[in-house]
C-alpha cells in the first residue's frame, strides 16, 4: 500500500500512508487509538476508498471496491469483534455465502466434512457441528483463521486478536500464525502490547495521527523507541488551565471489581482538581466509573465522599452525593435523540420545575437557557431537535444536563470524543473554570495531549488496574504509554 | 411578564402541534366536509345524535389508544388489551347476574382485572428482556381463553337497568362514556406532558441506555405504562359489557388493533420515542368517523376494512414523506 490518503468530513483520516507486507513475515502496525490504523485496515478490506494511492498485490496494482474484491485477492480480515453468525454451526459459518450444494439445496455432509478436515489440518480441537455461541471466544478466533485460510487468503490481518483471550491460548494462537508463515502467508499484526510484538513480529510500522512515522525491524529496536515514535506529535496550545493548590481528598476509592473488567483499583480525587485516567481501550476506565456511578450491579469497593463511606447503588444515589457522570458514547448512553434540547437538558433536574402536575415552564426555560449560556452551545432554539445539532453542541447539552445537577465531582468520559477543535478548547477552559469554582473533575480520555495538558494528576490503568500515577510534573506521553502498555 | 411569556410558550405549541400534524388534521376536516356536504350523508353526519352517537362509539378505541400511545412511546406494544375487554366485560358482568353483587363493586372488579393483567405484562417485561410483543400476545391468549372459560363461550346477560348507565347513559344530553373519553383524555395529557414520570417515558423509550445513565428507574417506567394500559382496557371492558347489556367473550377481538392503528395515524412512531395525545385524539376520531362515514353510505362491512387499511396506509406515508423531507 503506498500514498493512501483517506479524507472524512473535517477529518483527515490517512495522510500518505504507505506500508509493506512480505509473504511470511507478521508485520505489526502501531500506533495510538485514533492514528488510523482501523482506517488503513478498512481501506485494504475494501470498506473505505482511498481518495488517493495505491495498493500492489504481488506485483500487480490493483483496485479494492468492496468486500468481495478483498477476499478475491487474498486479503482476510478477523475483527476485532468477531463477525461469526452465533446460532450457525461452525461450519456454516465456514462456508457462509459461499454454501456447497447443487442449486438452492445445500449440501449440509460435505460441508462438515470439508470444514472438519480444515479444522483438523491446523490442529484446532473443534467440532465443525458446534455451535459458535458454545465456543471460547478463543476457540472462535481459531474458526475465524480457518475461515480465511478456506479462502486462500496470502494475506491476514488481525485486529487486537489477543485482546480477550488467556496466555495459554494467546500460545496457541502463535503456533498458528507460525505455522501459517511458514506456508508464507503474510500476517498484518495490530495490537497495543509490546511484549508480543518482541515475541511474534518481524516488523513494526509506526503510525500516528493518521500518519506514517516509520517502519522498524523489531529485533533491532526497543521499546522505548517505539512508544517515542507513536507519541512524538507537538502538542498544541489551546488548552486553558490555571494549576492551584488542591484542597482535601473528596473522593476515595478502594479496591473497586466489577469482577471483569475492573480489577481492585483505586483512586483518590482533591478538591478542586482535575484528575486524568489514562490508558488503552478496554483498560477498564469507563468501567471503573460506572461502578462508582452506580451503574454496574454487583461491584464492588470501597467508595467515601468527603471521608464518609457512601454506599452507591445507582445513579440516583450518586447524585445525592454529588457525582454527576457525562457518559463515553454520547448517541448511545445520552443523547435523546427525537427530543428537543430543553427535554434534554432538564431530564436530570425535573424535580426543580415539575411538582405533581404542576410544571413551571418558566423555570424550565431558565434552566435550559443558562446552561445553553454556560456552555455557549450553538442551537437555534430550545426546542432544536438535539440530533440535528452538531456533536460539540451536543456534547455541550450533555455537560450542561450534568452540571445542572449542581455537583461537587463531575466525571467525564470522552469529553472531546467527536468533537470539533473550537468546541474542544471551549470545553477545555469550562473545565478549568469549573475547578477554579471548587468542583473535582475526573476526565477519563485516549487523547494523551488532552490529559497531560488538562490534568493534575494522572492514573494509568492497564487491564482493569491502576497502574500507576503520575504527578503533572512527571507526566509525559512516554510516562503514560510504558504504564498502559505493560 | 413570566405568566406572559407562559402564554406565549403555550400559543406557540398550539401552533406547533397544528404545523406537525397538518396533514392528519387535514384528512380529518376534508372527511368531516365530505360527509357533511355529500348528499347522501349530508342528512345524517352533521346531527348532534349521530355526532354524539360517534363519539360513545369511538369512547371504547379511544381509552385503549390512550394507554396504547405510551406503551408504544415507551418502544413496546400490547397486544392484550382487546382480550381484556373480554376478560374484563364477562367478569363484571358476571358480578351482577351472578353474584348479585352491586353494580359499582362490578364496575371496580373489572377495571381491576384490567390492572392485573396490565401490571402482569409490566412486572414480566420490567424485570426480563422478554420482548413486549411476546408476553402481551401470551396474555391476550390467556386473557380470552379465561374468558371464554367462565362463562362457556356465550354471553352472560344483565337485566338490570341501572347496568346501562355507565356504557349507554345520558348526562344531560351527554353520553356517559364520552365524559368518560374527556376525563381519561385529560387524566392521559396531564400525565404524559405535565409530570416527571411522562418525561420518563418519553426518555427510556427514545434512549432506553441513557435513561439507566440519566437514573431513571426504566423497570418502574414499564412498569407504570403497562399497568395503565390495563386499566384502560379493563375501562373499556365494563363499558362496552354495558352497552351491549352483557359480558362477551368475543368482545374486543381485533381492538388492540384498532388502538394501534389510532396511535401510528396520529403521529406516533413505532420506534418509541417521539408522539402526542394529540395525534392520537385525531387518529382515533379519523378511524371512527370514517366508521360511520362508510355505515351511512351503506358501504359493505368487508369493504369497510379494505378502506381503513388504505387509510392507515396513507397516513403513515404521509408521515413517512414529511420526516425524510424534514431531514433531507
Amino acid at each position: 500500500m503506498e500514498h493512501i490518503h483517506k479524507r472524512f468530513p473535517g477529518v483527515y483520516a490517512l495522510n500518505d500512508v504507505s506500508y509493506e507486507l512480505r509473504a511470511g513475515e507478521v508485520h505489526a502496525l502501531l500506533g495510538e487509538n485514533g492514528a488510523g490504523k482501523s482506517t488503513l485496515i478498512k481501506v485494504l478490506g475494501g470498506i473505505y476508498h482511498p481518495e488517493e494511492g495505491e495498493i500492489t498485490i504481488e506485483g500487480k496494482k490493483v483496485t479494492i471496491g468492496g468486500v468481495r474484491d478483498a477476499q478475491d485477492n487474498g486479503i482476510a480480515i478477523i475483527h476485532q469483534e468477531l463477525v461469526l453468525v452465533p446460532h450457525m454451526t461452525v461450519a456454516e459459518n465456514i462456508f457462509l455465502g459461499r454454501e456447497h450444494g447443487s442449486g438452492v439445496l445445500i449440501d449440509r455432509k460435505k460441508m462438515t466434512e470439508e470444514a472438519q478436515a480444515l479444522l483438523d489440518a491446523q490442529e484446532i480441537n473443534v467440532d465443525a457441528n458446534a455451535l459458535i455461541k458454545d465456543l471460547t471466544i478463543a476457540q472462535q478466533q481459531m474458526v475465524e483463521i480457518v475461515k480465511a485460510i478456506s479462502y486462500n487468503s496470502k494475506i491476514l490481518v488481525m485486529d487486537e486478536p489477543t485482546s480477550s483471550i488467556s496466555d495459554k491460548e494467546v500460545a496457541f494462537l502463535f503456533e498458528t500464525m507460525r505455522k501459517l508463515t511458514a506456508k508464507g502467508v503474510g500476517i498484518v499484526y495490530i495490537s497495543h502490547k509490546m511484549s508480543e510484538l518482541e515475541e511474534i513480529c518481524d516488523r513494526v510500522t509506526i503510525m500516528r495521527d493518521g500518519q506514517y512515522v516509520g517502519t522498524k525491524v523489531v529485533k533491532e529496536t526497543t521499546k522505548d523507541d517505539l512508544i517515542a515514535m507513536m507519541v512524538g506529535r507537538e502538542l498544541t496550545n489551546y488548552y486553558t488551565r490555571d494549576y492551584q493548590e488542591a484542597g482535601e481528598t473528596l473522593l476515595r476509592c478502594d479496591n473497586i471489581s466489577d469482577g471483569k473488567m475492573v480489577q481492585d483499583a483505586s483512586f483518590e480525587l482533591k478538591k478542586g482538581e482535575i484528575v486524568g485516567f489514562a490508558g488503552l481501550v478496554g483498560a477498564g476506565r469507563s468501567e471503573t466509573m460506572k461502578c462508582i456511578f452506580g451503574l454496574t450491579k454487583g461491584s464492588k469497593g470501597d467508595v467515601y465522599v468527603e471521608g464518609k463511606k457512601v454506599n452507591i447503588q445507582s445513579p440516583i444515589d450518586a447524585l445525592k452525593y454529588g457525582i454527576a457522570l457525562v457518559p463515553e458514547d454520547r448517541k448511545l448512553e445520552g443523547l435523546y435523540h427525537v427530543q428537543s434540547v430543553r427535554f434534554n437538558s432538564t431530564i436530570e433536574v425535573l424535580e426543580q420545575f415539575i411538582h405533581g402536575i404542576a410544571v413551571d415552564g418558566k423555570k424550565e426555560v431558565d434552566i435550559t437557557q443558562k446552561y445553553i449560556d454556560m456552555m455557549s452551545t450553538k442551537t437555534p432554539t430550545q426546542e432544536q431537535a438535539i440530533g440535528n445539532l452538531s456533536g460539540g453542541n451536543q456534547q455541550k447539552v450533555m455537560i450542561g444536563r450534568w452540571l445542572a445537577t449542581d455537583p461537587k465531582i463531575l466525571i467525564l468520559d470522552e469529553p472531546t470524543r467527536g468533537v470539533d477543535v473550537g468546541a474542544k478548547s471551549e470545553i477545555y477552559a469550562i473545565m478549568n473554570q469549573l475547578v477554579k469554582e471548587g468542583m473535582s473533575i475526573i476526565m477519563i480520555s485516549s487523547e494523551l495531549p488532552e490529559i497531560i495538558n488538562m490534568s493534575d494528576r494522572v492514573y494509568v490503568m492497564a487491564e482493569g488496574r491502576v497502574a500507576g500515577c503520575l504527578d503533572h510534573a512527571e507526566v509525559t506521553q512516554e510516562s503514560i504509554m510504558q504504564l498502559a502498555a505493560n | 411578564m413570566a405568566q406572559e411569556a407562559a402564554k406565549k410558550a403555550s400559543s406557540n405549541k398550539v401552533a406547533a402541534f397544528l404545523k406537525e400534524n397538518m396533514g392528519i388534521i387535514g384528512a380529518l376536516l376534508v372527511l368531516c366536509v365530505f360527509l357533511a356536504v355529500f348528499p347522501a350523508t349530508s342528512g345524517s353526519f352533521l346531527t348532534s345524535k349521530n355526532i354524539f352517537n360517534v363519539l360513545r362509539q369511538i369512547s371504547t378505541n379511544m381509552f385503549l389508544a390512550c394507554g396504547m400511545t405510551m406503551v408504544i412511546i415507551l418502544g413496546g406494544i400490547d397486544l392484550s388489551v382487546g382480550s381484556i375487554i373480554a376478560l374484563s366485560g364477562v367478569l363484571a358482568a358476571g358480578c351482577v347476574s351472578r353474584y348479585n353483587l352491586p353494580i359499582a363493586i362490578a364496575l371496580i372488579v373489572g377495571v381491576l382485572i384490567g390492572l392485573v393483567i396490565g401490571v402482569f405484562n409490566g412486572f414480566v417485561i420490567s424485570s426480563t428482556t422478554i420482548p413486549p410483543f411476546i408476553v402481551t400476545l401470551a396474555t391476550m391468549n390467556i386473557a380470552r381463553g379465561l374468558a371464554k372459560v367462565y362463562t362457556g363461550g356465550s354471553p352472560v346477560r344483565v337485566v338490570t337497568k341501572e347496568w346501562q348507565f355507565i356504557g349507554a347513559g345520558y348526562v344531560g344530553f351527554v353520553p356517559v362514556p364520552v365524559i368518560l373519553m374527556i376525563i381519561v383524555l385529560i387524566i392521559t395529557a396531564l400525565i404524559m406532558n405535565k409530570t416527571k414520570m411522562g418525561r420518563h417515558i418519553y426518555a427510556v423509550g427514545g434512549n432506553a441506555q441513557a435513561a439507566v445513565f440519566s437514573g431513571i428507574k426504566v423497570s418502574r417506567v414499564k412498569f407504570f405504562v403497562h399497568a395503565f394500559s390495563g386499566v384502560m382496557a379493563g375501562l373499556a371492558g365494563i363499558v362496552l359489557a354495558s352497552r351491549m347489556y352483557s359480558g362477551q367473550p368475543t368482545a374486543g377481538e381485533g381492538a388492540e388493533m384498532d388502538a394501534i392503528a389510532a396511535v401510528v395515524v396520529g403521529g406516533t412512531s413505532m420506534a418509541g420515542g417521539s408522539g402526542k395525545i394529540g395525534g392520537t385524539i385525531i387518529g382515533a376520531l379519523i378511524i371512527g368517523i370514517l366508521n360511520n362515514g362508510l355505515n351511512l353510505l351503506n358501504v359493505n362491512s368487508f369493504w369497510q376494512d379494505v378502506v381503513k387499511g388504505i387509510v392507515i396506509l396513507l397516513a403513515v406515508f404521509i408521515d413517512y414523506v414529511k420526516n425524510t423531507k424534514s431531514k433531507a
